[in-house]
């Protein structure tokens, strides 16, 4: 069976947010809502200070902590790990979002629109009415994989069966594919190269791996931490 | 748009805050309500006033919810979630505390009890399994949640008690005003064990809100309740006077410090980098995880 991840290599990550473009423009999302998103973030003390840029959103967990809290089971895991919402079930009690370490999960209660007098055409035209005073995060963009899987594509190679976000990373940063594959695209990158997941002590098992330097380049920081 | 630092949830604001308060107030008193008993405390108009404050509570997250006309499902997650056990636990509390306040039962009252008692339970473990909030998951939130609603109930059963059976007071009050120091006292424990806990496990701002509620929740929920019950014991004809500010200030310093925990110390986990990376010819090094340090 597959299990789906992302890779995000924060040495190729330069914070552009065409990923973060990308997925509001293939999900519709509303004003203030970001499925993916890139933080920058500021390492270090001065004068030796660096940015870092990090893709977040839904770590698709394998052990999700919103589906557990869920008390209508809206939030369920596919077996190919994708975490997904029913928004026919949900009731927007919110406690998925208070449960997220990750802060991936939105809820909007009354439509939103980006200019606040007038509704844009193509707001009306994406209206998503199903998604009001609901839980909502990202989706792997399953309807891609799904639709991809159906006409023998493979996600993460081709990009009509890829998450929206990968494949407008200018930088090739982000990658997608499958882990319980050991030859994927995916797997490859995780053999090469160190990585973490991101808050590994809450237990979570996160499906999102950050890259952050090969495996042949063992930096000085890191022996000199062991030693 | 939020920034990197932990920010403060607002999806669980005043309406979440006020059903662990009157949830756990209402469970704690019916609690209160069966030990009375022992002493020959009356049932139907406490036992009443409990349930009231737990359905004020379960009202009070339906404000919450996005979508309140499908309430039903909550009850769709017994397995895993707390929030429909707690759902579930409410119907035996409600039904039993009614059939008990009807009839006068002593049997029906403690059963419905101990459906308090889970209830209150059910609230500490909804905190428990909220993992994205530091300050609510950890396990010895539960002691608090637990002490602080019998704390709180007890407190509210003083305020009460004089003015619905005077004639029966004068037997239980003095116990009841025993049992209200050892309550304050095991909360207060709780409530050390309970900031112990959260050292180095929450965001900095998170742990300057509870450092600052602390004092006045000691003072205010304890030391003065305390003295309080000393003055009532040392002047008998003053009892009355001092039990109920007791009874007041215990509850309220409960009331305060849920308010505090779950809407004004709620700051999320935020993000953190184990490594920063190397890229290009530069060298990696050490992460960050800001509003932490």
């Amino acid at each position: 069976m597959s299990r789906w991840v992302m890779v995000a290599d924060l040495n190729r990550c330069v914070g552009c947010q065409t990923c973060t473009a990308a997925c509001k423009h293939t999900n519709a999302t509303a004003p203030g809502v970001q499925w993916r998103k890139v933080l920058d973030l500021e390492v270090g003390e001065y004068p030796d200070v660096s940015r870092v840029f990090v893709p977040v959103g839904c770590q698709h967990c394998a052990e999700p902590p919103c589906m557990h809290v869920c008390p209508t089971t809206a939030t369920r895991q596919r077996e190919d790990g994708v975490v997904t919402i029913d928004y026919d079930l949900c009731i927007g009690c919110g406690y998925c979002i208070v449960a997220c370490p990750y802060q991936a999960r939105f809820k909007v209660t009354d439509p939103t629109q980006a200019y606040r007098q007038k509704r844009m055409p193509q707001e009306w035209k994406n209206e998503q009415p199903e998604r009001l005073g609901v839980a909502q995060k990202c989706t792997f963009c399953s309807d891609r994989i799904d639709h991809g899987l159906v006409n023998g594509l493979t996600p993460g190679i081709d990009p009509e069966a890829t998450p929206a976000c990968v494949n407008a990373c200018i930088a090739d940063a982000l990658v997608f594919g499958d882990i319980e594959d050991t030859s994927s695209n995916v797997s490859q990158l995780l053999a090469e190269n160190q990585y973490f997941r991101m808050h590994e002590e809450l237990e979570t098992e996160p499906g999102f791996y950050y890259l952050w330097d090969s495996k042949s380049d063992k930096n000085e920081w890191d022996s000199g931490r062991e030693a | 748009m939020n920034g990197i630092n932990p920010w403060l949830q607002t999806h669980w604001d005043w309406r979440a805050a006020g059903n662990f308060i009157t949830g756990g107030c209402g469970s704690g008193l019916l609690l209160i309500t069966a030990v009375a008993t022992l002493r020959g405390g009356p049932v139907t108009e406490l036992t009443l006033l409990s349930l009231a404050l737990v359905l004020v509570g379960l009202a009070l997250v339906w404000f919450e919810l996005g979508r309140p006309w499908r309430f039903l499902h909550v009850f769709f997650n017994p397995h895993t979630s707390w929030l429909t056990r707690e759902a579930i636990v409410a119907m035996p509390l409600l039904a039993l505390g009614l059939a008990a306040a009807s009839t006068g039962w002593l049997s029906l009252l403690w059963i419905a009890a101990i459906a308090g008692i889970a209830f209150l339970y059910c609230q500490g473990r909804i905190l428990v399994a909220a993992k994205g909030i530091p300050v609510w998951r950890t396990p010895r939130i539960m002691g608090l949640i637990l002490t602080s609603g019998i704390a709180e109930g007890c407190g509210v059963y003083l305020l009460v008690i004089p003015w619905l059976e005077p004639e029966t007071m004068g037997e239980i009050y003095p116990a009841l005003l025993t049992l209200l120091l050892i309550l304050i006292g095991g909360r207060l424990a709780a409530w050390w064990a309970y900031r112990d806990s959260l050292k180095d496990k929450a965001p900095k701002a998170a742990l300057e809100v509870i450092d600052r509620s602390s004092s006045i929740f000691i003072a205010v929920g304890h030391i003065a309740p305390t003295l309080a019950v000393m003055l009532a014991w040392l002047f008998p004809e003053a009892r009355l006077v001092w039990g109920v500010v007791a009874g007041v200030l215990a509850a309220l310093a409960g009331w305060f410090i849920k308010t505090v925990i779950i809407t004004r110390a709620a700051f999320n986990q935020g993000y953190a980098v184990e490594h920063s990376p190397a890229r290009g010819g530069g060298k990696s090094g050490p992460g960050t995880k800001p509003g932490w340090e």
